[in-house]
């Protein structure tokens, strides 16, 4: 394993409060853990908490500010954070408007949010919550735990954290939220694998001719395995995925393509290239096109594209002024 | 058996689970996201530490130290899951000063309750309610049977093996391994493994 740490039990550690002294004025460091809330807090609003493993920086601290999240918690690298994290960080942001939590569908973050959720309510906090499950690579039956949540979290950080910016009632937001969920469509691949510190080997292995389809960004396999192909093959493979699981017709969307984390922009504007010209001839409208590293899984080579299907008030949100690390609108 | 004594046999599991570390992290390479070892290698240690500090007689209270150190430093899906079992055991076990083999059972009975909730998983998910369940049944038949608590123990441990040995056969609904669907089939689950380490533990640590 090569990498540029100090140890491996300190990484987590290391990597928010470098990003807190990177961005003092945006984000401040909980001293219970690695929970970051904004650098000052808003009353009067909703309170949005979002989080997950570290790793996929600048999820979820890069999103902490205004227009976005209230406060992000940090895991262990791939691993949901822990109740009692949470749990700090809601109590931190709360606000009489309510806190609603923006979760990803993994069983461990599911579980921990819950109970960090249980032990809120106890005391009094309104908390409600958000599952995100965009990636159509997971087939949504009863024999899974349900799709994965990805790179369309961002989507909801955005949208979601405008209007709760606004003012709005905690159902509204929730409300929002979950239509963001409901219209955006992620799918990813890899073409080589990230290895998480503590574990020093690579979570799989791919042949220098091989490919994952329908990767996680944590590395979990995909759909399938196949030959390498061309960047606009593989956007076809991918983009077929997404746009046969709902109707994006006549409808105008934003468009995020997301490196995981070790594809150069060089790439990821090539892939773009094709995404935005297989959108044309289908008659799908790109309202707005993210390109760049929104979620990443550490150093792992490979991207995922996401598809959202915007309404009017949609898109005034995700115009909408935004203020943070990793996003400025 | 007293306080001192499961304090030891809570710290044997610590240890257990480090030697453990790596095979656990590789089962869950191949089917999960390959950190099981590690995160309750992490869980184990934090609980070390803290029984180190605890001085109590009330057994209740050193399990449910355990769980709630387990909660709070594992992460994942293991942590809810084993620090919930441990805190739902450490619940029946307030202020007792003194557990013997039918409080053992109780506290496993209560334990696997506590996985389901919190897990909303049931038997057959390829989860560690596949070695869990059998290893409670078969211990409850026989200390029905009479056997000795040694000999209880070690009827449970080859269940919960056999139940390791079913985890390889079935497909993974519940869990990062569903995201698999029949590629999970052939590969035995980490929980269930490392809940079977658990078990063997205690059956070695209370045969004479």
């Amino acid at each position: 394993m090569k990498k540029l740490i100090n140890s491996v039990d300190q990484v987590e550690n290391q990597m928010i409060t470098g990003m807190v002294k990177a961005y003092p004025g945006y984000l401040k460091k909980l001293d219970c853990g690695n929970v970051v809330v904004r650098a000052e807090k808003k009353t009067g609003k909703v309170a949005l908490i979002s989080g997950g493993g570290s790793g996929h920086e600048p999820a979820h601290g890069g999103y902490v500010g205004t227009g976005m999240l209230d406060a992000a918690v940090a895991g262990a690298v791939f691993t949901s954070p822990t109740p009692d994290q949470i749990y700090e960080g809601i109590r931190e942001i709360a606000t009489d408007k309510g806190v609603l939590m923006v979760i990803k569908n993994y069983t461990g973050d599911v579980m921990n949010f819950e109970m960090a959720r249980e032990m809120a309510e106890m005391e009094g906090i309104k908390v409600e919550q958000v599952v995100v499950n965009d990636d159509v690579a997971v087939d949504n039956s009863l024999y899974t735990v349900g799709r994965r949540g990805v790179a369309g979290t961002v989507f909801v950080h955005k949208i979601a954290g405008a209007l709760a910016e606004t003012g709005a009632d905690l159902a509204d937001v929730k409300a929002i939220a979950e239509e963001v969920i409901a219209n955006v469509r992620t799918m990813g691949m890899a073409i080589r694998p990230c290895t998480v510190p503590a574990s020093g080997v690579p979570g799989f292995e791919l042949k220098d001719d091989e490919m994952e389809i329908g990767i996680g960004i944590h590395g979990e396999p995909g759909t399938h395995r196949e030959t390498l192909k061309s960047a606009d093959e593989i956007v076809d493979i991918l983009l077929e995925k997404i746009l046969a699981d709902i109707d994006y017709s006549g409808s105008e969307t934003a468009v995020m393509i997301n490196g995981a984390g070790a594809t150069p922009l060089m790439e990821l504007f090539i892939l773009n290239n094709h995404v935005a010209d297989v959108l044309a001839k289908k008659g799908i409208k790109v309202y707005k096109t993210f390109v760049g590293e929104y979620m990443t899984s550490l150093e792992m080579e490979g991207f995922s594209i996401s598809l959202l299907r915007l309404t009017d008030r949609m898109k005034e949100l995700l115009d909408a002024p935004a203020d943070t690390p990793a996003i400025k609108a | 058996m007293k306080a001192e004594r499961v304090t030891e046999i809570l710290l044997a599991l610590g240890s257990k689970i480090e030697e453990e570390k790596d095979f656990l992290t590789e089962l869950d390479n191949v089917i999960g996201d390959g950190d099981h070892g590690i995160n309750m290698a992490r869980g184990f240690k934090a609980v070390e530490e803290k029984l180190g500090t605890l001085q109590t007689s009330d057994i209740g209270n050193l399990l449910k130290t355990t769980g709630m150190t387990l909660v709070s430093t594992v992460g994942g899906a293991s942590g809810p899951l084993y620090g919930t079992a441990f805190m739902k055991a450490g619940m029946l076990m307030n202020g007792k000063e003194e557990m013997n083999l039918d409080d053992f059972l109780s506290c496993l009975d209560a334990a696997v309750e506590g996985v389901k909730t919190r897990g909303k998983s049931v038997q057959g998910e390829k989860t560690m309610l596949d070695a869990m369940i059998p290893a409670l049944d078969a211990m409850k038949q026989a200390r029905e049977e009479g056997l000795s608590a040694p000999d209880v123990l070690q009827k449970g441990v080859d269940a919960a093996r056999t139940g390791v040995e079913y985890t390889k056969t079935i497909i993974a609904t519940k869990g990062r391994a569903s995201y698999l669907g029949e590629r999970s089939i052939g590969h035995q689950d980490p929980g269930a493994t490392s809940f079977t380490d658990m078990l063997e533990t205690v059956c070695a640590c209370i045969t004479p």
